[in-house]
């Protein structure tokens, strides 16, 4: 797991859009995501890859770049990522990922992408969108088909369309798939990342959805709107109780380390290292709250 | 000549008599007095009351050579001026000085009478659209004069500007013409730019199309300052007057500018209890009420006052009683305009009370924190709202001096690109407020403090907000643009930047 990579708030962009691309590292989200895929009209794809190429290429962002691509088996998904990748995004998402074979096929594609241009092999991280109960059968595999694979995602509208359901207030619809996805993700050692609130006018929709999926074990959401940003931020800051313990444990952590010794103890309790581990996540979150 | 912010000012401008430099923000002692309105006298029963406009011209005298002077209250609804220039060209007028306290896209139907010389100067704060345009290219006998809200009213008072006649859009006036803005089917608010004019000018003629009979309340403009009246059909369309209550942007850039500018507010030093602001109308500025807003409510702050400019979001802050009072000089939408009516701790002020430097104290002196917006700004951190990027007058100087000048913080918010063009230059095409004024810049992308505010910059520095050097935010915009040519102008001045206290500051040049 990627312990120190914040993707609490992942934003999306649409990439056909040059005022967005420009602004788009200006909110404070932990990633950005360059869209291809469904917020852009089959008419615009082409101009979509060439203007979110040269955003990467030209403008510094303060953030993670990521670039949603169309699905491999689409007849776009491979141009996406020969005009893209040349521009060295951060991270690729797939979409609509159900095998490890969709995983592996793009892993090819960036691996000769990253020799081509002399990029470090291994350096572009890769996510998966799972949108089907197919995929969500297969989510382990897919976590796994390669090492570039940080994180997995639910696209929620997708999802309920093939769940033949439709989304509630209380999300009941998702609680399983959700629960089985951050199942997969942990299993697997990588992220989970929540799908996207719609209704951007309703906030307090969108706290309720994402305190729940905190607690479900998410470490983040993908967002629609730059509002959206720091409220799950905000929900994901660890509160300054969380701060304090993690602190004293990773401080017990380091003295057993100096002293040599295998027992962490705090008050004469004994810690162990899924604990230290939750603590290195609490302090890593905490890090990343604005001040 | 080269004046203290080295702006290039001619040593002779045409219809300019006397060039006085800008030296500095409050350099320039005034000398002289107050002027006095022309004394007359009313005879008991007499009826003020005229059948046109065209009679109240005649009874007013208004010849050839003459100054007339309008408020923009009405905003893009105003008829009277419009309907007024129409008829003094009707009657062979000519060579007529327009001073209004500003226009408006809906005045460009004068223009025809600029060409044909009915109109020959205009003195007022500013321009848009094809009017704007026209002034830019030069077209007058002489250079348009810019003033500031407060500079007008200073020009006035101390005869700069010397008003012929004063034609005053009355949403309500009495058969003895005590005036207010606040009922009937044009109710425009505060009446603050016209009650100078009243004041000041030989004759003042009140137009109006809701005549009701003696005597009104409230009285805003009284009628010892009112010498005809004349009753319309209509003198404006609400519609251009004021729109529902002025909504808080959903913009995210505007939004984002808006919370670093709440930010910067909180930790200035200057919020706190008994501390004053004044909000811009701009989206930005707007924006930012929400976030101080929530600021004051969570640290229990209670303001003294307010001053605008008046809108919705600032009528909640007073209605909450975030603020004691608030000072109105113009209102800009319903909501405004029922609470100046209504709220006793709504109160009414002149231009002049707001932020005419010259007299006794005016408001923006007491002013903790002002939020401005900008059309460019530099690295000297000069501001320009009146010329767009092609040199061309598309805007209005407004308060935008006087509340610099008076504001313990002035903050400028503006977006750091519009379109492909960046907004922090070198040199502003334009200068309307001095850097020597301006505390604070903001922009999505950072935040600059003027050098001149080290305490500032301390209580800045260790916070969440992006603050960095002017020099940076402007590479930041020249990273992603390039930085732009200059406009190329001829040395034909077509408009003057006064200074709120006379001086000339800038001066508008042809494009090329």
């Amino acid at each position: 797991m990627e312990k120190l990579t914040m993707r609490r708030a992942m934003m999306f962009m649409p990439g056909n859009n040059p005022a967005m691309l420009q602004n788009a590292g200006i909110y404070g989200a932990d990633t950005v995501i360059f869209d291809m895929e469904d917020s852009v009209a089959i008419s615009e794809k082409d101009s979509a890859r060439r203007l979110v190429h040269n955003a990467i290429k030209r403008l510094k962002y303060p953030c993670e770049v990521a670039i949603r691509i169309n699905h491999i088996q689409t007849p776009y998904g491979l141009d996406d990522l020969k005009v893209v990748l040349p521009a060295r995004p951060d991270l690729v998402r797939l979409p609509k990922a159900e095998t490890a074979k969709d995983i592996q096929i793009v892993d090819e594609i960036i691996s000769e992408a990253e020799e081509k241009n002399g990029f470090v092999p291994g350096s572009i991280k890769m996510m998966a969108a799972i949108e089907t109960a197919k995929g969500l059968m297969n989510a382990y595999e897919v976590a796994t088909a390669s090492p570039r694979m940080v994180a997995l995602a639910i696209g929620g509208e997708d999802f309920i369309a093939d769940l033949k359901t439709s989304r509630t207030s209380h999300g009941n619809e998702l609680f399983v798939p959700r629960g089985q996805l951050v199942l997969a993700a942990r299993a697997a050692g990588i992220q989970a990342i929540d799908s996207v609130y719609t209704d951007i006018n309703n906030e307090q929709g969108f706290i309720e959805e994402t305190i729940r999926i905190k607690e479900m074990g998410f470490d983040g959401k993908s967002v629609v709107n730059p509002k959206q940003i720091r409220l799950v931020q905000e929900i994901f800051a660890p509160t300054e109780k969380e701060i304090a313990h993690a602190e004293r444990v990773i401080a017990a952590y380091q003295d057993a380390l100096a002293r040599n010794s295998g027992v962490i103890a705090i008050d004469g309790k004994m810690i162990d290292t899924p604990i230290v581990t939750r603590a290195e996540r609490v302090l890593a979150y905490a890090a990343a709250v604005r001040k | 000549m080269i004046n203290s912010i080295g702006r290039i000012i001619p040593d002779q401008i045409k219809g300019i008599e006397t060039i006085k430099p800008y030296q500095g923000p409050f350099a320039l002692q005034p000398q002289g007095r107050s002027v006095g309105r022309k004394l007359g006298v009313n005879i008991p029963k007499s009826n003020k009351l005229l059948k046109s406009i065209e009679d109240a011209i005649d009874a007013a005298g208004l010849k050839d050579g003459m100054t007339i002077s309008f408020h923009h209250h009405f905003r893009n609804g105003d008829y009277i001026l419009n309907k007024v220039v129409e008829t003094i060209a009707k009657k062979k007028i000519k060579n007529i000085t327009l001073a209004p306290s500003s226009l408006n896209t809906v005045n460009e139907s004068i223009l025809p009478y600029l060409e044909q010389g009915v109109i020959s100067a205009i003195e007022t704060s500013g321009a848009r659209g094809e009017l704007g345009k026209f002034l830019t290219y030069g077209k007058l006998a002489k250079p348009t004069i810019i003033r500031s809200h407060g500079g007008r009213a200073r020009a006035i008072e101390s005869g700069e500007l010397h008003i012929d006649v004063a034609f005053i859009g009355a949403a309500c006036c009495d058969s003895f013409g005590n005036i207010n803005g606040v009922n009937g089917p044009s109710a425009c608010g505060s009446m603050g730019y016209a009650m100078v004019d009243a004041e000041y000018a030989d004759t003042v003629i009140a137009l109006t199309d809701n005549l009701v009979p003696h005597p009104i309340f409230p009285i805003s403009i009284p009628q010892t300052q009112v010498d005809y009246i004349v009753e319309l059909p209509s003198i404006g369309d609400p519609k251009g007057i004021a729109s529902g209550a002025l909504r808080i942007s959903r913009n995210p850039r505007e939004l984002l500018i808006a919370e670093f500018a709440a930010g910067v507010i909180e930790y200035s030093g200057y919020l706190k209890n008994g501390y004053s602001l004044q909000l811009g109308s701009g989206g930005a500025s707007l924006a930012a009420a929400r976030f101080i807003k929530e600021k004051m409510i969570a640290q229990k702050i209670k303001g003294s006052f307010g001053v605008g400019g008046v809108t919705a979001p600032f009528i909640e802050m007073l209605e909450e009683g975030l603020f004691e009072v608030l000072f109105d000089v113009q209102d800009f939408d319903i909501p405004s305009i029922e609470s100046i009516k209504n709220n006793p701790r709504h109160l009414e002020m002149s231009a002049s009370y707001y932020a005419n430097p010259h007299n006794g104290g005016p408001i923006v002196n007491n002013l903790d924190v002002v939020i401005l917006s900008a059309t460019e700004v530099d690295v000297d951190f000069n501001v320009n709202v009146i010329t767009d990027s092609n040199g061309e007058i598309m805007g209005a100087s407004g308060g935008h001096c006087d509340t610099a000048a008076g504001a313990n913080l002035s903050i400028v918010v503006a977006p750091l690109l519009r379109g492909r063009l960046p907004m922090v230059l070198d040199k502003v095409n334009t200068v309307v407020t001095p850097g020597e004024t301006v505390d604070v810049i903001i922009t999505e992308r950072g935040i600059a403090v003027n050098p001149r505010r080290a305490d500032l910059m301390d209580n800045l520095k260790n916070t969440w907000l992006p603050v960095m050097s002017i020099e940076e935010m402007q590479k930041m915009a020249y990273d992603l643009t390039g930085k732009p040519k200059e406009i190329e102008v001829s040395d034909d001045v077509v408009a003057v930047v006064e200074y709120r206290d006379g001086s000339i500051i800038d001066v508008v040049r042809r494009p090329l």
